[in-house]
């Protein structure tokens, strides 16, 4: 494969490839079916015509990247698959992009969660059916960029492009309160990466650096500490609203609940990596003496305890399924949030890995969630009770779901958090242990939710009808369950794949940290 | 090419555009008064004055490509006169072409506005060309009387005629205020030239006097009412919303840019050695412009009057440009001028086209739904609100305008972080406007029983089509536009070395009170 893969100069031209195929599809899905748009025959079939191609040019999209796997060299330090081409000269900014074993993962995850959300959500999107469809490209273009740019301005041009397809995603075929949620989930990011803009500004002016690539800032980092608390400021507010960290999460709750099933299952399972990958990347190599200031790491650290306690216990009360997975998520970001502080290679791999499987697994549970509303239209908890009987292929695979998100051993959700525990414990024990009571609490939440739509007895007669999944649901929710034990069972792979990257990092981070520690020491005459 | 303007023939040449402008003028005035009013006319004069105006444009481009350079005198005639005079004539195209589709529509049967949108632009020209304070005022004032009357051009609308007095006095009162201060300076400095007052200045004697201090608050003033910065905005939203559309998107645009235009050439040439006296105060006309605009823009519900008070907003961050007071501002200052004109004609070109048939359809409720309806008009508005945000791609060259902004205040000697905080939070801030702009377009359904809005009309369709591709066509690869914006800074040692410390002064620092220990550094 490797062999293949190199004789046909994969490494040269598939990351551009990865970002255009997704805006050539919808160009192509923009100029499908433009006539007879009033005849709603015309319109149905062209519906499925829509979806077929969308669906195809994503899984398109999945097939190629999957070459990444195997050409990806797990003992090579730096970028791979780099691409350099000039684009902005006069403003010192170029077309940087390239991958490491942090972002390899990420994009897979992007490029397997896209056709995952059009196949999955079938029908419950069924007006303007084009620009939804072309939206959503736009949309993976823009994911995938902001995962591979390594040039700061290139990545802040595709950290806010992917903002508007999902504004419009929200906005136009979201659930009642879509119009509010679509603009809060706006101007929360904008705001963040406004800010960030200004301070990604003054970080290539202040360091002196030639251009914007990544490389050449973090060669010449040189900031004073003054400045660089209130520029790491700026980033950490960004990202930690994407993440989302509390007390930044208000967004997600009502754009998560009100986003159509396709857009939560991306709002969850790939666009909330983004401000985790936003920490690994910029956050922490860039300010490592603001990052490793015990103070700010201890806010950040309590703050993502509490964004573990908080979301789980908040879960734990909501009578909307969706709501319930959306606060889970809170939770969960929360472990990552630990882990990428808590900075031991274990820890970082763990974050790394809970990224991932909280994609698959909360995918699985939006969807999941959006097939039951299709069904019923309802999201009511109360509403439901014992349809396990009328739906046991449902029932069996939101138990395994559930189960993964929960972290039971043998699921993908196990390693991720187990390792976060044990890395985080030896930095910071007593996070570690709140943490761990995140893991109880989400059984809980997830538990009581199982018995109560699934298992206690059937009283409602409307569910006694219940259809059970189709082929196409089977088999887009079989592909997760593969997945959830795969992971669970051999992460061995992946977790190689990321390691020199995580070591790297926290090298890095940590040389960082003892280098501005001793010119600190020197300025003050110690 | 060198100019002597000794010379009367180099003389001509060196004001070629503006005469071609003023004859045609002249000419199309003759046409349209000889023989009958009739739509017919109306329409072939206003064509004929585009034409007129895309020949003086194309001249500016030869004289710009050219490489000029002039003895010191009344005018000048550098990269930055032709950039400007560029932009102000792009905007002078794409209102006629926005008045030959109202004029139809309303039945207005006047060849002489399309004149005097001609007379507006030559006097344009005059401003940004101008290297005397007595050639600023001859073109402020033949600008404004044009445009005076081309606010009320509609005779049957009572809030015409209402924006067009109103106008006219606060014209007036900001021109005697300009006036007045040019009189002041003249008094203090001894010479109306530019260049003579900025080398006078040099001398601590003359620059902290209280007569030239007084002149320079004068002349700050009058500015700041032709620019439309906050305190001196109130007449902007009457008149943008009572006035014709096509003349109020001439007003955002063009008449803004040739203003700031002047308001740079006289800060930065004649005024560096009183750089510690305005900076000051531009720095707070700046901050509250930026806050006061965004703030009132959130609350408007008409959308000219919504678009008003965002270019006022716009105003704000023009002045961060033009504070940092170096040549990278005033290249950032010349590239958001054509980004924010190019989004602003675009915008008003689609409300003019669903205004209606009597230009007052304003209400942003009747863009309820607009997508589903019109969904080509709506994209295009989508990319205006976007544009005029700062938004990469989607908004185009809006971005890459305000992103040059930014990078101009924080690598200015003197960084102004703290504007430039203000000014991505009051952005932040815009999007709570112009976003509702998009939630009313595609967010709500609209009502089956509402007016089927009325095609656009074709040369409107051209304004907006045009305007849409090159936003976003420059939001992809600005570099052309870069490197002319830079080309067209005067380099760097034209300007003072602007010394003031980290960051703008906090405390309100007296800026016009005499300043001369201050400004003894040669």
């Amino acid at each position: 494969m490797r062999e293949f893969l190199a004789l046909i100069h994969y490494n040269l031209w598939i990351l551009p490839a990865l970002l255009a195929i997704p805006l050539l599809g919808a160009g192509t899905i923009f100029l499908t079916c433009r006539s007879a748009p009033s005849d709603p025959d015309a319109e149905y079939s062209c519906g499925d015509r829509v979806r077929n191609l969308a669906l195809g040019v994503l899984l398109f999209e999945f097939v190629l990247s999957t070459g990444l796997w195997w050409a990806f060299d797990p003992n090579m330090a730096g970028w791979q698959f780099h691409v350099d081409l000039p684009w902005l000269p006069d403003l010192q900014s170029r077309f940087t992009v390239g991958i490491d074993g942090i972002s390899l993962f990420m994009v897979l995850l992007t490029t397997l969660l896209m056709p995952m959300a059009v196949m999955g959500d079938w029908t419950s999107v069924r007006t303007k059916l084009r620009t939804h469809y072309a939206l959503l490209m736009v949309l993976t273009t823009g994911i995938i960029g902001v995962f591979i740019s390594l040039d700061l301005l290139l990545f802040y041009v595709f950290w806010e492009i992917m903002l508007v397809p999902m504004y419009f995603i929200i906005g136009i075929w979201g659930g009642s309160r879509r119009v509010y949620a679509s603009e809060k989930f706006f101007i929360y990011t904008m705001g963040g990466s406004l800010l960030m803009l200004v301070a990604l500004t003054m970080v290539w002016h202040t360091s002196g650096a030639a251009t914007f690539a990544y490389d050449d800032i973090l060669a010449s980092t040189a900031l004073a500490p003054v400045h660089s608390l209130w520029l790491f400021g700026a980033f950490f507010i960004a990202f930690a609203i994407k993440v989302p960290l509390f007390p930044f999460h208000t967004w997600l709750p009502d754009a998560h609940v009100e986003a159509p099933t396709g857009g939560s299952v991306i709002l969850a399972g790939v666009m909330l990596k983004m401000g985790a990958y936003g920490f690994l990347r910029f956050g922490l190599p860039l300010f490592p003496a603001v990052a490793l200031e015990p103070a700010v790491r201890g806010a950040i650290l309590g703050l993502a305890v509490v964004s573990i306690v908080y979301g789980a216990l908040v879960a734990m009360v909501q009578p909307d399924l969706k709501k319930l997975v959306a606060y889970s998520s809170i939770s969960h970001l929360g472990f990552v949030m630990l882990g990428i502080f808590a900075l031991t290679v274990q820890s970082v791999q763990g974050a790394l890995m809970i990224m991932i499987s909280h994609g698959i697994s909360t995918a699985g549970l939006f969807l999941l969630v959006g097939m039951l509303y299709e069904r019923s239209h309802t999201r009511d908890i109360a509403a439901f009770g014992g349809i396990a009987r009328s739906v046991p292929m449902f029932a069996a695979l939101l138990t395994l779901v559930a189960m993964s998100s929960i972290g039971v051993p043998g699921t993908n959700g196990f390693v991720g958090e187990f390792l976060v525990l044990v890395g985080s414990y030896q930095t910071y024990p007593i996070a570690a242990i709140l943490a761990a009571s995140g893991v109880i609490f989400a059984a809980v939440y997830l538990l009581w939710a199982l018995q109560r739509v699934l298992f206690n007895p059937l009283t409602r007669p409307e569910n006694a009808t219940l259809a059970d999944l189709n082929r196409r649901e089977l088999s887009v929710m079989g592909v997760i369950a593969v997945i959830i034990v795969w992971l669970g069972v051999a992460p061995g792979p992946v977790l190689r794949r990321m390691e020199l990257a995580s070591r790297n990092l926290v090298q890095q981070v940590e040389r960082g940290h003892a280098f501005a520690t001793t010119q600190k020491r020197v300025v003050d005459g110690d | 090419m060198f100019f002597d303007l000794a010379v009367p023939s180099q003389l001509m040449l060196a004001v070629l555009p503006e005469i071609v402008v003023i004859v045609g003028a002249m000419i199309l005035l003759l046409w349209a008064g000889w023989g009958d009013d009739s739509p017919e006319r109306t329409r072939q004069v206003t064509g004929g004055a585009a034409i007129v105006s895309t020949i003086a444009l194309a001249l500016v481009c030869w004289l710009w490509a050219s490489g000029t350079t002039i003895t010191p005198g009344l005018i000048a005639a550098d990269n930055f006169r032709w950039a400007s005079s560029a932009i102000v004539l792009i905007g002078t195209i794409l209102t006629l072409l926005l008045a030959i589709d109202y004029n139809e529509r309303l039945g207005i049967i006047s060849g002489e506005a399309a004149v005097l949108v001609l007379l507006a632009t030559a006097g344009m020209m005059l401003l940004v060309a101008a290297r005397d304070l007595m050639i600023v005022f001859l073109g402020v004032e033949l600008t404004s009387i044009a445009i005076y009357v081309l606010a009320g051009i509609d005779r049957r609308s009572a809030k015409g005629a209402e924006a067009a007095l109103k106008y006219f006095l606060l014209g007036s009162f900001s021109s005697a205020f300009l006036l007045y201060g040019i009189a002041l300076v003249y008094g203090a400095v001894g010479s109306a030239n530019l260049t003579v007052i900025g080398d006078r200045l040099a001398d601590p004697l003359v620059s902290g006097g209280s007569l030239f201090t007084v002149g320079l608050a004068l002349l700050l003033v009058g500015f700041g009412f032709k620019v439309a910065v906050v305190p001196f905005h109130m007449w902007t939203p009457d008149v943008y919303d009572g006035a014709p559309t096509p003349y109020t998107a001439y007003m955002a645009s063009a008449v803004k840019a040739a203003a700031f235009a002047a308001f740079l050439r006289v800060t930065l040439e004649a005024l560096p050695n009183a750089f510690e006296q305005w900076h000051t105060a531009l720095w707070w006309l700046a901050a509250i412009t930026m806050v006061g605009g965004n703030i009132v823009a959130l609350a408007q519900r008409n959308i000219k009057r919504m678009l008003a008070y965002s270019s006022i907003a716009h105003a704000g961050y023009l002045l961060v440009a033009l504070v940092t007071g170096t040549s990278a501002g005033v290249a950032a200052l010349v590239f958001y001028l054509l980004a924010y004109s190019l989004a602003t004609i675009g915008a008003f070109a689609v409300v003019s086209s669903l205004a209606g048939p009597d230009d007052r359809m304003a209400d942003l409720e009747r863009y309820t739904g607009l997508w589903t309806v019109r969904p080509g008009l709506a994209v295009a508005m989508a990319v205006f609100m976007l544009a005029l945000l700062g938004f990469p791609l989607a908004g185009g060259i809006g971005f890459f305008a305000k992103w040059y902004v930014l990078q101009a205040a924080l690598q200015a000697p003197s960084p102004q972080t703290r504007l430039a905080v203000l000014l991505v939070i009051t952005s932040a801030i815009s999007a709570g406007y112009y976003l509702y702009v998009i939630v009313v377009m595609f967010m709500r359904p609209r009502d089956p029983a509402a007016a089927q809005p009325r095609e656009a009309q074709f040369a409107t369709r051209f304004v907006i089509a045009a305007s849409v591709a090159v936003i976003l066509l420059l939001g992809i690869y600005p570099n052309p536009i870069v490197r002319l914006a830079r080309s067209s800074a005067p380099a760097d040692r034209a300007i003072a070395p602007p010394v003031l410390g980290a960051g703008a002064p906090l405390a309100p620092a007296a800026p016009l009170l005499p300043a001369a220990a201050l400004v003894g550094t040669p």
